[in-house]
């Protein structure tokens, strides 16, 4: 077996390539870190010294505004330089291997590559080809890893239910297609959530998902009873017709959050999703705008937790 | 040239002979075994003490890159692999560019062949043109020029009239034909085998159904048409119930499997190593014991490198978009013999599953020691140790699981035709 090269010979953080492997104690420095950056954004001058002269790339090998606009926002708080690359568009059309893009990338001096790659794996080999001062973090790679949508909702969880060890937890969509989800279970399975489910019709799971560590509910109305949160997850359209869903309406009809079924989960149950939401298809607009979501909230505290990755793989 | 080896350990599964023995070769053949002939005098002596003596290795599928990869792997450098690896005779399957479907081409592959040291090579021909499956080949006519058997390479034959046309024809002729069980439809975009380690990863899934229903499809038309089908690179427990069920019944049919899934499994690939990526996937744990199995009780009958060299801009990606194969000429042996060392099976019973039995598949002479057969022959010593590095590697593709690994066996002499085609420094 491989050793993990998310972890440097002293067991601190190298790089974040997937939560999974990592463990607890770096999980809960990086909430712990991030609680001291929530109030940065909140200052008049919203900027620490921390990465100041740090040059961090932006490295996005597939379309993304809202992730790369909050990693962007987190390296300015944190006063590094930051250039964007939207690669699709540029090297990678030209028939510059991913590689060769990173070694020139390199060559310029970079400090941390912010990965996003349609490819499971792709910060993996990015990873294992840079230079030993240069750190990576996964910023979503195919269906594999999504690590700081994973953190910044553990950072959710843990800011209104206070930890993790007394929780009952759901998670609601296309679990097969979904690197959050996946760093979702990793992250909650390693913080100790005594009862984590995924709930999805079964041509949105992946086989022996078990395996990783949840329950399986195929009904809505059950995998939420009786749940202290519950984690929605976005459906793409073109996975609504054909093969894996017949229709738009009748996922909405079966699978879809509304104010009713969500009273079957507990009174104060907290309801989350990573956006951007499909209003009427996984989610009702009167649960996505009413007083049980901290879907706004997360996208604050996500700020906060990429300040905290970065601070701490930079050494800081 | 005469060649005299002696005091060798001599193992040919098909006459029961293990048992430390001279042999003689001359003029291309075998012309002694303990005594030599009356007036032979030899050319060449080989003391081949330590050594064990066993027919050159068969091998059912190696590409060669040849005709239109040359920028992965040239026909010289992976027969010199072979060569290295004890193959003496190999089969080449027919996914070239242009693929092998018209005569002129099997002949130019077989000549150009000839005239370099190395193996003897055997093209399997295209059962469809360009391997669409859409027209079936001119089978009769790439027979001639030297085509033993018909495939569709990796390429499945999507619409089932037409595989069952194909198989008709071909059983016209009673020319065997190769078959990769897989249904394309359930394969899709997949790169891994469909279990925890794809759940966990996030890779696309390769279900064990693309390779059963395929299967069956195979054995229902084998019945329907009369064809000789021999499945190539079995991969799970279930496919391997089919075939075992099939023979009960008395089925032509033989199968084959890939030597690195006598050994990996799905949680190999748990770090994206893209030297891992083959098809088909590596599977469970429960699979790879069931192949294991299978070998010993002969449901499989034969162990074939599935060489495939890859260059490094292919490999050198995320896992999902490198190119699948692994290079595997110069591991047959040594993987073969850790599979009977790990599962106490006798060192002939391994060498008869990449000798005798893949030569009998292929229908050839090769893969035995008898007076008057072809001095076809590998030389290797099961005690040396050696280092899986992109050095020691002679094939042009550096790619390979094994990489950084050690292995026990290594060919140290490889005699084609009589004469020695490979011979191995004692240090290398």
């Amino acid at each position: 077996m491989s050793p993990n090269i998310q972890l440097n010979e002293d067991g601190s953080l190298r790089h974040l390539l997937s939560l999974d492997g990592l463990p607890a104690r770096i999980l809960t420095q990086i909430l712990d870190t991030a609680e001291g950056f929530l109030s940065v954004s909140e200052q008049e001058v919203k900027k620490v010294p921390l990465l100041r002269g740090k040059a961090i790339f932006n490295l996005f090998f597939e379309p993304s505004t809202r992730t790369r606009t909050t990693f962007e926002i987190a390296a300015k708080r944190l006063s590094a330089d930051v250039v964007n690359l939207n690669i699709s568009a540029s090297s990678q059309s030209k028939g510059e291997t991913l590689l060769d893009t990173v070694a020139n990338l390199s060559a310029m001096h970079a400090d941390m590559f912010v990965v996003r790659h349609s490819s499971a794996g792709a910060a993996h080999l990015i990873a294992r080809n840079v230079a030993e001062h240069i750190r990576v973090i996964n910023a979503g790679d195919g269906r594999h890893a999504h690590p700081t949508q994973g953190l910044l909702d553990m950072f959710t969880i843990r800011h209104y239910k206070g930890g993790f060890h007394n929780l009952r937890i759901a998670i609601v969509g296309d679990i097969l297609h979904s690197r959050v989800a996946r760093s979702q279970i990793n992250a909650l399975t390693t913080l100790g959530c005594p009862e984590l489910r995924v709930v999805a019709p079964k041509t949105l799971l992946p086989h022996e998902v078990e395996g990783m560590g949840v329950h399986v509910y195929h009904r809505l109305e059950e995998g939420i009873e009786d749940v202290d949160v519950v984690m929605m997850l976005r459906l793409q359209n073109e996975r609504m017709q054909g093969a894996l869903l017949p229709s738009p309406q009748e996922y909405f009809k079966y699978w879809g959050l509304t104010p009713d079924k969500l009273k079957l989960a507990k009174p104060d149950a907290i309801v989350m999703h990573p956006g951007p939401m499909n209003r009427g298809v996984e989610i009702d607009s009167d649960v996505a705008d009413g007083e049980q979501s901290v879907i706004l909230p997360q996208v604050t505290y996500g700020i906060a937790v990429r300040m905290a990755v970065m601070s701490i793989l930079a050494g800081n | 040239m005469k060649i005299q080896i002696k005091n060798g350990r001599l193992i040919d599964p098909k006459q029961g002979i293990d048992a430390v023995q001279d042999i003689y070769l001359a003029a291309g053949r075998i012309v002694g075994l303990g005594q030599a002939p009356a007036d032979f005098h030899a050319n060449r002596v080989i003391d081949a003490t330590g050594l064990v003596v066993c027919p050159g290795l068969v091998d059912l599928s190696a590409r060669l890159r040849e005709p239109g990869f040359e920028y992965m792997a040239t026909l010289e450098s992976e027969m010199r692999a072979a060569a290295a690896g004890g193959i003496t005779s190999l089969a080449c399957p027919p996914d070239t560019d242009p693929p092998l479907d018209e005569p002129g081409l099997v002949e130019m592959l077989k000549f150009r062949a000839k005239s370099m040291p190395g193996p003897r090579v055997y093209p399997i021909g295209a059962l469809t043109w360009k391997l669409k499956g859409e027209r079936i080949t001119e089978m009769a006519e790439l027979h001639e020029a030297g085509c033993l058997a018909f495939s569709q390479a990796d390429t499945p034959i999507v619409d089932t009239q037409v595989l069952m046309r194909a198989m008709e024809y071909a059983a016209t002729f009673d020319f065997p034909v190769w078959l990769r069980p897989r249904d394309a439809h359930l394969i899709k975009d997949g790169v891994a085998h469909d279990g925890a380690v794809a759940a966990r990863l996030g890779l696309p899934p390769i279900p064990v159904v693309s390779e059963t229903i395929a299967l069956a499809s195979i054995i229902l038309l084998m019945k329907a048409t009369g064809a000789r089908v021999h499945v190539c690179r079995l991969s799970s427990a279930a496919a391997i119930d089919m075939v075992r069920a099939a023979k009960a019944e008395g089925l032509p049919l033989t199968c084959d499997v890939n030597v690195h899934h006598l050994h990996l499994t799905e949680l190999d690939v748990a770090d994206f190593n893209p030297n891992c990526h083959l098809y088909p996937p590596f599977r469970s744990q429960r699979d790879r014991d069931a192949i294991r199995t299978a070998l010993a009780d002969g449901t499989i009958d034969a162990i074939c490198s599935d060489h495939a060299p890859v260059d490094d801009d292919a490999k050198e990606l995320p896992f999902q978009e490198a190119e699948p194969g692994a290079t595997g000429v110069e591991l047959l042996l040594p993987l073969t013999l850790r599979w009977a060392r790990e599962s106490g099976r006798s060192l002939s019973q391994a060498i008869d599953l990449i000798t005798r039995k893949p030569a009998g598949i292929l229908g050839i002479e090769a893969g035995q020691l008898g007076i008057g057969a072809p001095a076809d022959l590998c030389l290797f010593d099961p005690e040396a140790w050696w280092q899986v590095t992109r050095k020691s590697l002679h094939s042009l593709g550096k790619n390979s699981p094994f990489l950084g690994l050690e292995m026990q066996g290594q060919a140290r002499y490889t005699i084609i035709d009589g004469h020695i085609d490979f011979e191995r420094n004692h240090t290398a």
